[in-house]
Order: structure tokens, then C-alpha cells, then sequence
């Protein structure tokens, strides 16, 4: 239980790897590491993955929300990577797709490349 | 009257570790009911949505106790009540709009309401200020017995 993170940065994307159950308990920890991650790195894209994510409620949407404002403060984008299908529901019913694309993991390269210049 | 075949009444504080604790006691507690996994996923994330509701606006600054009837009955339906009595919902019909949010430098979406209304069958909301607020919502299990193909 709890929610884990695991962040890297390769060629201005930032990735930023959730492990384990999102609700507002344990979202506060996690949006302090990938804002001071985004503030050094200043990252064109930050891709949020939510492959390991086994719950999520709506902190998840504030969440990605959230991190929309601040990437778009630095011209940047945010992309929702590999969400299951029950994640999936609750982005959808939100309508944060829209501001944040999703993208799963068996893309080619070029598609998310197309993406990351037309969002924006 | 439909019969009531289970019930359990859970009190607890407001503090945030709760929300995670409050949808495990109601997952273990549909249990009985032999639900599919995506039902018990939406009932897990409406509580959630519920009890945050209440920690976050209900005893905003300040805490209290939450309470918890949850009740089968025996046609299969998953009630669930979860009540607070902390400062209440001056408009009601305002608070439930998608995207409203009173507690938007907490990064609150705004969709509480909305993801209770849409993954339960029937979500009722009752409040007075300064009273608290009560949250109803009621859900009928079709289990993994009652699946069949047209579903």
C-alpha cells in the first residue's frame, strides 16, 4: 500500500514512474518530488506513468491537473502514460485527456514524437 | 421494507490515512456479494471520493468523526451511508456541478460528486450547515454469478 516514485530525465522528457494506490493521502508527497524535479530539469515533456497504479479517485485527475498548470508555465506538455483500464475510466469521465494526451507504452517512438509537437 | 442481510456501523477520525482504510473495510465487506473486480473498483473509488469529501471540506481545519452504515440487502444491493458532522453544503445542487471545487490550492478537481454519481446506481446528499452532510448511495451487484454475454 502507499504510493511509490520513481523519476527519470533523458533528453528534456521526464518520466515520472507512480507505484500503488492514488487518493489524497498519498498524492501531497508525490506532487512536491515531480514539482522540484520539473523546476530542475525543466523538462519539454512529463510523462506521467500510471502502468503500476493498482487505485485511483479523482486526487489522480487534480494530480495531472495540476502538473498541466505547471508544465504549461514552461511551455511544456504532459502526457498520461500506460493507465489500466480502470484509471483509464476515471481520466476519461474527467475530461483531462484533453489537456494531458494519453499514450501507452507499445507506441512507436515517431506517434508520441507527433504528439508531443502537436499538443500545444 | 427489503431485508437487510448484513450490516456494520464504523466510526473513525478524519484523518487522511482513513481514506485508504474506509474503501478496504467496504471491499472486504462486499465481498459476500461476489462482485466482479471492475464493480468493486467503482464502489472502492466512490467511498474514497465520499470520505475525502468529508475530510478535506466537511471538517475542513478542523477534525472530527466519520461515520459508516453499510448494509446488504437481499436483493443483492450494496447500501452505503457515510455521514459527517462537520460544517455542511450551503447549496447542495452548486457543490455536486462537475469541475466546482471550494479547495482548488489543494489541487481538488472537483469531481467527487460526479465520479460517485456515475460509478454508483443512486447517490442521494443531504446537508445543513454547520450540521454536517450525509451521502447515500446504493448499488446493486450483479456479481460475478450474474454475469451473462449481452452485459
Amino acid at each position: 500500500m502507499g504510493l511509490k516514485i520513481k523519476m527519470n530525465e533523458r533528453l528534456g522528457r521526464l518520466y515520472a514512474f507512480l507505484d500503488g494506490e492514488i487518493d489524497h493521502h498519498s498524492v501531497a508527497a508525490l506532487r512536491t518530488d515531480i514539482d522540484l524535479n520539473v523546476t530542475l530539469y525543466k523538462p519539454k515533456s512529463l510523462f506521467l506513468d500510471f502502468s503500476a497504479v493498482t487505485f485511483m479517485d479523482s486526487s489522480g485527475i487534480g494530480l495531472v491537473m495540476g502538473r498541466y498548470k505547471k508544465m504549461n508555465e514552461i511551455k511544456g506538455r504532459v502526457f498520461i502514460q500506460n493507465p489500466p483500464n480502470h484509471i483509464k475510466r476515471v481520466m476519461l469521465l474527467s475530461g483531462v485527456n484533453k489537456l494531458a494526451k494519453i499514450v501507452n507504452a507499445d507506441m512507436i517512438a515517431g506517434e508520441v514524437e507527433t504528439l508531443e509537437k502537436s499538443s500545444k | 421494507m427489503k431485508k437487510v442481510v448484513n450490516e456494520v456501523k464504523l466510526r473513525f477520525k478524519s484523518a487522511s490515512e482513513n481514506e485508504s482504510f474506509s474503501r478496504t473495510v467496504v471491499c472486504g465487506f462486499a465481498l459476500s456479494l461476489n462482485p466482479r473486480v471492475d464493480e468493486l473498483g467503482d464502489i472502492k473509488t466512490a467511498v474514497s471520493e465520499a470520505v475525502t469529501n468529508a475530510i478535506v471540506h466537511g471538517y475542513r481545519n478542523t477534525s472530527g468523526y466519520i461515520d459508516m452504515l453499510l448494509r446488504i440487502y437481499e436483493d443483492k444491493t450494496l447500501y452505503i451511508k457515510i455521514r459527517d458532522r462537520g460544517c455542511g453544503i450551503a447549496d447542495v445542487k452548486k457543490a455536486m456541478e462537475p469541475l466546482y471545487t471550494t479547495a482548488p490550492e489543494e489541487e481538488r478537481a472537483g469531481l467527487g460528486f460526479a465520479v460517485m454519481e456515475s460509478f454508483m446506481d443512486k447517490l442521494t446528499v443531504k446537508s445543513v450547515v454547520e450540521k454536517g452532510t450525509t451521502v447515500i448511495m446504493i448499488k446493486r451487484i450483479v456479481g460475478i454469478d450474474g454475469y451473462t454475454a449481452e452485459e
